[in-house]
């Protein structure tokens, strides 16, 4: 497929090129600062949202260069991916917290890693505590990869200040198996007057990692920055990559990643769903999801070699087959899953204690899910009509024709009920891919071609994966940025538990169930 | 209330026998004399420390208390703070942002202070290695008694790991 002719979005008079080779309609513009504010107004006004917004140095590409913020849209025609170059001397952009406040501290990353920084507005490091120096930007091109002497941090935490309010740090070590982070709560006597989430701690500088790394090798990478996700973030990126390589994998191929991404909700779900029972004291709850999610996890291991799938989605299609006696495997594990599904079900409904405790707790309106640019799972419990595989379906999920799980109340509850129905039609889906399934190839060779950008886009269980990747003139990774959806929600926890009770917290914190490892980086 | 203990009965018990130790991931002499492992028998509390994983092994530690591995049946539990655990269990490489908290919870847990360091991540650094960001596998950080590798490994690998921090060193045991 050639590049089409120019394209226009949103009213406004920017130019952008069809990306060739993308499994969902991608389109790329280089803007200046003006046109890039327009574009957010008018992206806002449309009730449009920004998928992510990152930064990369562009110096070691062309001389004349400095460096380059990027955003990307989610708009009805596809993605699309505004780029501003920033200058080497003084790279500053501005703030778009006004129209999307999501983007606060992806804009504070970029500053921490690039050394780009916001105009104006919170200027906080994100990603970087104080162990390593302010003036030390890992993702610039000429500094070398050294370590640091570590100490503590003095952040500006907000204050609530007043008689009787008193603070609760909580992490970044929490009490349960858990990952770190930390939680700063200002309370009044049990109630939650405000929380300022502190994250960042497993920052393990995967992006300085990609680069260099072979376009085929950097999916092991892709495949473990959220590590419960592991299978969407493979299919994102080799949807990157095989833009980048101007392949498209065989059908069968992209049938089975939707095989093994509805098999991955599932596995997430149930694991949630158990967890969100033992957080109201119903350990039965716990006990029986738990069952259920190793006996779907042991299958996979069964079928595909591996408990959570890792590295089974590779550039240029999947590095496992299917046979007869796996399909007949599944299908069974569907029916019997489905019934059990329905008496646990029945028995949450129907448990005045767990109800309780989940309706109206840690509530995320609709409205404020729309301000705040709620997404993926959270979003669609608070009515946010965001779910990848119905508005922006890529093959084989524009013949498996899911429907979206919306509801409105978004509470603890809602969160759940969302987690029920999502199983539910993954059965579904499930099904219809091993009825449906066509024959053929499972792989095809990809081949990295120099200076080309690829972007791949999946919806994981928790919300849509985006992964950028660029090549240098080696054909090898220049800059890959991976976005975890769950930069957009954690700013949603803190408003979902403010009135609330503090033991309530990791109830209201479970049902969003957020990665640490993914936004880390 | 019936629907609860109808599911219960129709499912019976299903956990499966423990697994032996695996000595083979013990990376020290065991320092717990006989007379103390005797003491001690399983009856061993976790804590758990996520020094920067990819949440992988979290996953499969969680499976640890799922009926199938039902590792609580054993007398092993994990605890919410540092200073009621024997041993620490730490996943991921350690990210610099964590290695002040990683070395502040091997301070506050009281001997014998067992250390397990979980996955090819704890135990080399994996995928991550070492950078500006990351220390490195956990025995860059704090001394380490097993390691127990996979990505990530597997909840019985995991229970052979934990044991071995238990058990007697062959050498050790041969000599009795």
């Amino acid at each position: 497929m050639e590049s089409q002719t120019p394209m226009q979005f949103l009213n406004q008079a920017i130019e952008f090129e069809a990306l060739a080779d993308h499994a969902v309609p991608t389109y790329a513009a280089c803007v200046d600062e003006a046109e890039l504010l327009a574009f957010c107004d008018a992206a806002h006004a449309g009730g449009r949202r920004i998928v992510a917004l990152w930064g990369s140095d562009e110096r070691n590409r062309e001389a004349r260069l400095g460096f380059a913020l990027h955003v990307a849209f989610d708009l009805a025609e596809g993605l699309a991916c505004l780029t501003l170059p920033l200058s080497a001397e003084a790279p500053v952009f501005p703030d778009l917290c006004a129209r999307f406040p999501a983007v606060n501290r992806m804009q504070r990353a970029v500053m921490d890693m690039i050394g780009a920084r916001p105009a104006s507005g919170d200027v906080r490091p994100w990603l970087r505590h104080a162990n390593w120096p302010a003036d030390y930007h890992p993702l610039r091109s000429d500094v070398p990869d050294t370590q640091h002497a570590t100490q503590n941090e003095e952040y500006a935490f907000v204050r609530v200040e007043g008689d009787g309010v008193h603070e609760v740090p909580v992490g970044p070590i929490h009490a349960g198996i858990i990952e770190p982070g930390h939680f700063r709560f200002s309370v009044m006597g049990e109630n939650v007057l405000r929380l300022e989430q502190r994250l960042g701690w497993k920052h393990k500088g995967i992006e300085r990692r990609f680069a260099g790394m072979g376009l085929g090798e950097g999916v092991c990478l892709a495949g473990r920055v959220s590590g419960d996700s592991t299978v969407a973030y493979a299919w994102a990126y080799s949807q990157a990559a095989e833009a980048i390589g101007a392949v498209a994998p065989p059908p069968r191929a992209l049938w089975l990643r939707a095989l093994l991404l509805e098999r991955e909700r599932i596995v997430n779900h149930l694991g949630d769903l158990g967890y969100l029972g033992n957080d109201v004291a119903l350990a039965f709850g716990l006990m029986q999801f738990m069952r259920l999610k190793e006996d779907w996890v042991r299958l996979n291991a069964r079928l595909f070699g591996h408990r959570f799938m890792m590295d089974r989605i590779v550039p240029g299609g999947v590095t496992v087959d299917l046979d007869d006696a796996g399909a007949h495997a599944i299908f069974t594990q569907c029916e019997a899953l489905e019934s059990e599904l329905r008496t646990l079900k029945n028995i949450y409904d129907e448990h005045a204690g767990l109800q309780d405790r989940f309706l109206t707790t840690g509530r995320v309106t609709p409205q404020l899910a729309k301000l705040l640019g709620v997404i993926g799972l959270a979003g669609r419990a608070s009515a946010q009509h965001w779910d990848l595989r119905c508005n922006h379906a890529c093959a084989p999920y524009d013949q498996l024709t899911p429907r979206i799980a919306i509801e409105r109340n978004g509470d603890v509850a809602a969160r759940a009920q969302v987690r029920f129905t999502e199983i539910k039609e993954s059965l579904h889906l499930i099904r219809k891919i091993l009825r449906e399934i066509p024959v053929g190839e499972v792989r095809c060779e990809v081949r990295s071609e120099a200076d080309k950008r690829g972007l791949g886009w999946i919806e994981g269980w928790r919300g849509d994966i985006l992964v950028a990747v660029e090549t240098g003139t080696d054909g090898k990774i220049r800059r890959c940025h991976c976005h975890d959806p769950s930069w957009q929600n954690w700013p949603a926890l803190e408003h979902a538990v403010i009135d609330n009770i503090v033991p309530d917290f990791p109830l209201i914190n479970k049902s969003f169930n957020l990665s640490y490892a993914g936004p880390d980086l | 209330m019936f629907p609860m203990l109808r599911q219960i009965l129709r499912n019976g018990i299903v956990t499966e026998p423990a697994p032996d130790a695996d000595i083979a991931l013990r990376v020290t002499a065991q320092r717990l004399s006989e007379a103390m492992l005797a003491q001690l028998g399983r009856a061993l509390v976790i804590r758990h420390v996520d020094a920067g994983s990819c949440n992988a092994c979290e996953l499969e530690i969680h499976a640890l208390n799922n009926p199938y591995y039902n590792l609580e049946a054993l007398g092993i539990k994990f605890a919410a703070s540092p200073r009621h655990a024997d041993m620490l269990l730490v996943t991921g490489p350690v990210a610099k942002n964590m290695e002040i908290a990683v070395k502040r919870a091997y301070d506050a847990t009281p001997e014998p202070r067992l250390v397990v360091a979980v996955g090819d991540c704890g135990c080399t650094g994996g995928i991550f290695g070492e950078s500006y960001a990351s220390c490195g596998r956990v025995a860059n950080v704090i001394p380490v008694d097993v390691c127990i590798p996979g990505c990530p490994p597997t909840p019985l690998q995991l229970m052979q790991g934990i044991l071995a921090a238990l058990a007697a060193d062959r050498k050790q045991a041969e000599q009795e």
